[in-house]
């Protein structure tokens, strides 16, 4: 063990972080007035609301990490707390283009949803505090391996074996809905299936990583080719493949279907470095995709919509990715400003479009930022699993990573035409209760997996050592 | 591990590159053409959201903007609706499935002004940008004469049989060639079309489109319709250039047969042969004098004119001076519909070209066609472009452009019009004139001069009888010995079949009460 003495610890940041912080909280509050001033024509009360609620996740989680986690990465969370505050002003935004457009239509407005956001962040950062206060060390996950995993599938699964009445919404029985409160379990059951998938392959990554059959030319003593996994090793990945299968049956849900099954393969191939098991990976997802073409005719629907969205013949399937490139195109470079454009009228702005409701009112110049701060959040997230020591901690760490940046992928390129869309939330952008509630929970192992990656080894977990005093 | 994890780390790196490449591709590369396709609703979303200018006539306006509280934030409103409509047009956001963003009249033609997308508002939309003020949208004063336009109307819409006569008045100022009047009946009412309703909107304009009346023809300036024996004014002019004087003794029998030139007492049945109306009798059942049977509208000395004395080219000629046939379209700046003498045969061979002498055959023209001709002749042979907008104004009522009266062209010359000019004031005082009841007796001063018409509409009812004819009426007043306003009257159906006088009954009348309304009002 090295001996370190206090002047030669690294810095905690946290000082840049609370710096973010307030950066964070000033973008916010020039969005929500560039929004009123647009609407109105002057500032309201409201900006208060949009102001305190950055503000306050902002306070309170500073704090929190300040006391457990005084090592963890400065950047993430402020990157959070900015996409989450964004998300609630377009949120609202969306309610007031909404509202007009229901007086419009003579029809009744469904009500707010940012109040109902607010509500979700708030029990979102509450959700963070605890697995942050309550998780110390992330590895003591590994215990709990089988029980995070039966948990997940008993959420991922309870949907489809659940009545329609309980559990669809839009076609997808992805839904647990019960007294007016609709959840999806799928979502956490993504970091749960996450948490597994990196406990199960560090332990069994050595069996894994053993080469079977050799597929390739020699040259002199050099290889070219692939080392194909041995059969009998095939049943973890055929097992991941078999339940996203049946979520994609029971639950007509392709987005989650493909988010897991891409996870399992990054997994299994950062614990094997075997890029065999990616080629199996892209095989078998070949093959399940052309399974799910043949069998569903939502999947057909949407690929023929991807292929030709302004054909007469999808009119009405057609519609949404119709708008969502009017809404884009109509943005530009520099997009309307923000309550100048006409997002309402992409259906489901706030959720699975919101990133085209962005893409109309700041343009690609917004949008681009947008991805920048996805791509920073990322890149700490993976610098976090490279700097980690233990190997749990590297897999869990970069398998957060590679499901915010895979999830935001399918989703951009979903409403941008560049692949099918597959209905999925942006992360922390999107109205959705469970959506928000799990990338908060994401975030609190990101943050301890990358305290732990820069903690000095001599110093307590959780509690910074020496003379450094914890402000209050 | 760390060599996978960095390698992940690249290929995500490639993902969001592919993002960012794709949107470039929408929001840049097809960015203009998703934001201006047709299927966008924020393209019309976007036209509401500025308060278009008004159309103003003598300091009122016929179409203002409202603010609403929906989301098409100003609504288009015609206070005057059915009165105004074949000028103002409508503005709607849908006038058939199959069109998105719909327009007519002065909102299409003076689109630029009202929107405020002139570049000549450029300086004025920085202003508001930088100050957070709506743009707003300059309006367009007309030239009409509201008296004139509200008398027009009442008088054209009125009819003893209770549903309202169709038909178009046009006036005009001689010696300007701005037009004082523009109607065209029946109308419809724009504010239904311009409402926030789209199934409203479709309703109505399927219920309009239906219509066998046409309410949504403008009748003053698209509609053509056989000038009948008020294209005698263009033959004559073409006869006073050929030497002809208006007491010069012509052929004018009861029957004339224009292949072989032989005349009649009467038409063998079936035989190519043209008589008066009803069979009437000229002036001594052989020669008549220019004026006298222009006077009377006898048919057989005009087509023993054309055919015998002029032919067909100087007739297309003079026709083509008056405004027919134009190179490119007129625009006053709605536009108007080319008046036609026909095709080369009707010019040619004798039989068309007989008929053609007294505005049949194929000769077709509008109701503004009819104001220029009598303008022009009004105004001592000069004829006037004829407009509609006197001036565009900003939004700071600055003026932006002021129409100045142009020349069209010298159509004949002042001596040989004052000649026209004498026969068309006989058509209204002399004994054998056919409109008496254009005449305007009580102001001091005033002259009236005209031409009567009843065009066969070569249509059949449903029984296979021919259609009534329909009636016209062309002239102007002078007050003074000054030209001060020429008008076109036509009243679709309006006359009596194998009667000439009925034109004059039917369209004469509605000519006399816009003149006399206009020489009161304006003094």
């Amino acid at each position: 063990m090295t001996r370190t003495s206090p002047a030669a610890r690294p810095p905690t940041r946290r000082n840049a972080e609370l710096l973010l912080l307030l950066f964070a909280v000033l973008i916010v509050v020039a969005a929500e007035a560039a929004v009123e001033a647009a609407r109105d024509g002057r500032l309201s009360s409201h900006l208060i609301t949009y102001a305190a609620v950055p503000v306050g996740i902002g306070v309170i989680t500073h704090v929190v990490i300040r006391r457990v986690a005084p090592y963890a990465d400065p950047l993430l969370l402020p990157i959070a707390v900015l996409l989450n505050g964004l998300g609630l002003v377009m949120i609202h935004r969306l309610d007031l283009g909404l509202k007009d457009q229901a007086v419009q239509n003579g029809t009744t407005f469904a009500g707010a949803a940012a109040p109902t956001q607010v509500v979700w962040t708030a029990i979102g950062v509450a959700l963070f505090v605890a697995v942050i206060v309550a998780i110390r060390d992330h590895r003591v996950l590994q215990r709990y391996a089988y029980s995070l995993a039966l948990l997940g599938l008993v959420l991922l699964l309870l949907p489809t074996v659940l009545p329609a009445r309980f559990s669809e919404v839009n076609g997808a029985r992805i839904w647990i809905r019960v007294a007016g409160f609709s959840f999806q379990p799928g979502e956490f059951a993504k970091i749960l299936l996450t948490v597994f998938g990196a406990a199960y392959l560090v332990s069994k990554r050595e069996v894994l990583a053993l080469a079977g059959r050799r597929l390739g030319v020699r040259f002199g003593s050099h290889f070219v080719g692939l080392d194909l996994p041995r059969g009998r090793d095939f049943g973890p990945l055929l097992a991941a493949w078999l339940l996203c299968i049946g979520v994609l049956v029971r639950g007509h849900d392709l987005g989650t279907s493909l988010l897991f099954f891409g996870l399992f393969v990054v997994l299994l191939y950062i614990a094997t470095e075997r890029v065999g098991w990616v080629v199996v990976g892209l095989l078998l997802f070949a093959v399940g995709a052309y399974i799910a073409y043949q069998i569903f005719g939502t999947v057909q629907v949407r690929v023929a919509v991807w292929l030709h969205p302004f054909a007469s013949a999808h009119a009405a399937d057609g519609y949404q990715l119709r708008q969502s490139l009017f809404g884009l195109g109509t943005g530009g470079i520099f997009g309307t400003g923000l309550g100048a454009g006409h997002p309402e009228l992409v259906p489901l702005p706030a959720t699975d479009f919101i990133v085209s409701s962005f893409g109309e009112e700041i343009g690609l110049v917004g949008v681009v930022g947008l991805l920048t701060l996805y791509g920073v959040f990322v890149i700490r997230g993976a610098s976090a699993a490279l700097a980690v020591r233990d190997a749990f901690g590297k897999l869990l760490a970069m398998g957060l990573a590679f499901l915010v940046a895979l999830q935001l992928f399918v989703v951009v390129a979903g409403v941008t035409r560049l692949l099918p869309e597959t209905g999925l939330t942006t992360p922390f952008l999107s109205y959705g209760g469970s959506s928000l509630l799990s990338n908060w929970l994401l975030l609190g192992l990101l943050l301890r997996i990358s305290d732990a990656a820069r903690r000095p080894t001599n110093v307590a977990v959780g509690r910074p050592a020496g003379q450094v005093t914890v402000p209050a | 591990m760390n060599k996978p994890i960095r390698k992940v780390a690249a290929f995500l790196a490639v993902l969001f590159a592919a993002i960012f490449l794709n949107l470039n591709w929408v929001q840049v590369v097809q960015g203009s053409r998703y934001s201006n396709d047709p299927q966008n609703a924020r393209v019309l979303l976007n036209e509401y959201a500025s308060a278009r200018g008004q159309i103003v006539v003598q300091g009122r306006a016929i179409a203002e903007s409202r603010a609403t509280n929906d989301e098409l934030k100003y609504l288009r409103g015609y206070p005057q609706g059915p009165l105004y409509a074949p000028v103002t047009g409508f503005y709607s956001f849908v006038a058939t499935p199959s069109r998105f963003l719909g327009t007519t009249g002065i909102e299409t033609a003076e689109n630029t002004v009202l929107s405020g997308k002139d570049p000549q508002f450029f300086g004025a939309n920085l202003a508001d940008l930088l100050t957070g003020r709506n743009p707003r949208g300059g309006s367009v004063e007309l030239t009409l004469d509201k008296a004139v336009q509200q008398v027009a109307y009442r008088e054209l819409i009125r009819s003893s049989t209770g549903s309202p006569r169709r038909g178009a008045v046009v006036a005009l100022d001689p010696t300007t060639g701005a037009v004082l009047a523009a109607v065209s009946t029946p109308s419809y009412n724009p504010n239904v079309l311009s409402s926030h309703n789209a199934t409203a909107i479709n309703k109505a304009f399927r219920r309009l489109s239906n219509d066998p009346s046409q309410p949504l023809l403008n009748r003053a300036f698209n509609q053509l319709y056989p000038p009948g024996s008020t294209f005698k004014v263009v033959v004559s002019a073409a006869a006073l250039k050929q030497g002809v004087r208006p007491n010069a003794a012509l052929l004018a029998p009861n029957a004339y047969f224009p292949e072989t030139g032989r005349t009649a007492a009467r038409c063998p049945h079936g035989a190519d042969c043209v008589e008066n109306f009803g069979d009437e009798t000229c002036q001594n059942g052989k020669t008549a004098t220019l004026a006298f049977a222009f006077a009377k509208s006898c048919n057989t000395l005009f087509a023993a004119l054309a055919v015998e004395r002029l032919g067909g080219r100087p007739i297309a000629d003079e026709a083509e001076l008056f405004g027919f046939r134009p190179s490119a379209p007129l625009s006053i700046p709605l536009p108007v519909a080319r008046s036609t003498v026909g095709t080369e045969a009707d010019l040619t061979a004798p039989g068309f070209l007989a008929r053609t002498g007294f505005g049949q055959q194929d000769v077709r023209m509008t109701p503004l066609q009819g104001a220029m001709i009598a303008a022009a002749v009004a105004n001592n042979g000069t004829l006037m472009r004829p407009y509609l907008v006197r001036r565009e104004l900003a939004p700071d009522l600055s003026v932006l452009s002021d129409t100045r009266p142009t020349q069209l062209r010298q159509v004949l010359d002042p001596t040989l019009d004052h000649d026209l000019q004498s026969m068309m004031q006989g058509v209204v005082t002399a004994p054998e004139g056919t409109g008496h009841s254009a005449n305007i007796t009580d102001i001091q001063g005033v002259s009236v001069a005209g031409k009567t018409g009843t065009a066969d509409t070569g249509r059949t009812d449903k029984n296979g009888n021919p259609e009534p004819p329909d009636a016209w009426f062309i002239g102007y007043a002078t007050k003074d010995g000054a030209p001060r306003i020429a008008v076109a009257v036509i009243i679709e159906n309006g006359g009596v079949q194998g009667n000439e006088t009925t034109g004059g009954e039917a369209a004469a009348p509605v000519a006399k009460a816009v003149m006399e309304t206009y020489l009161k009002g304006s003094g």
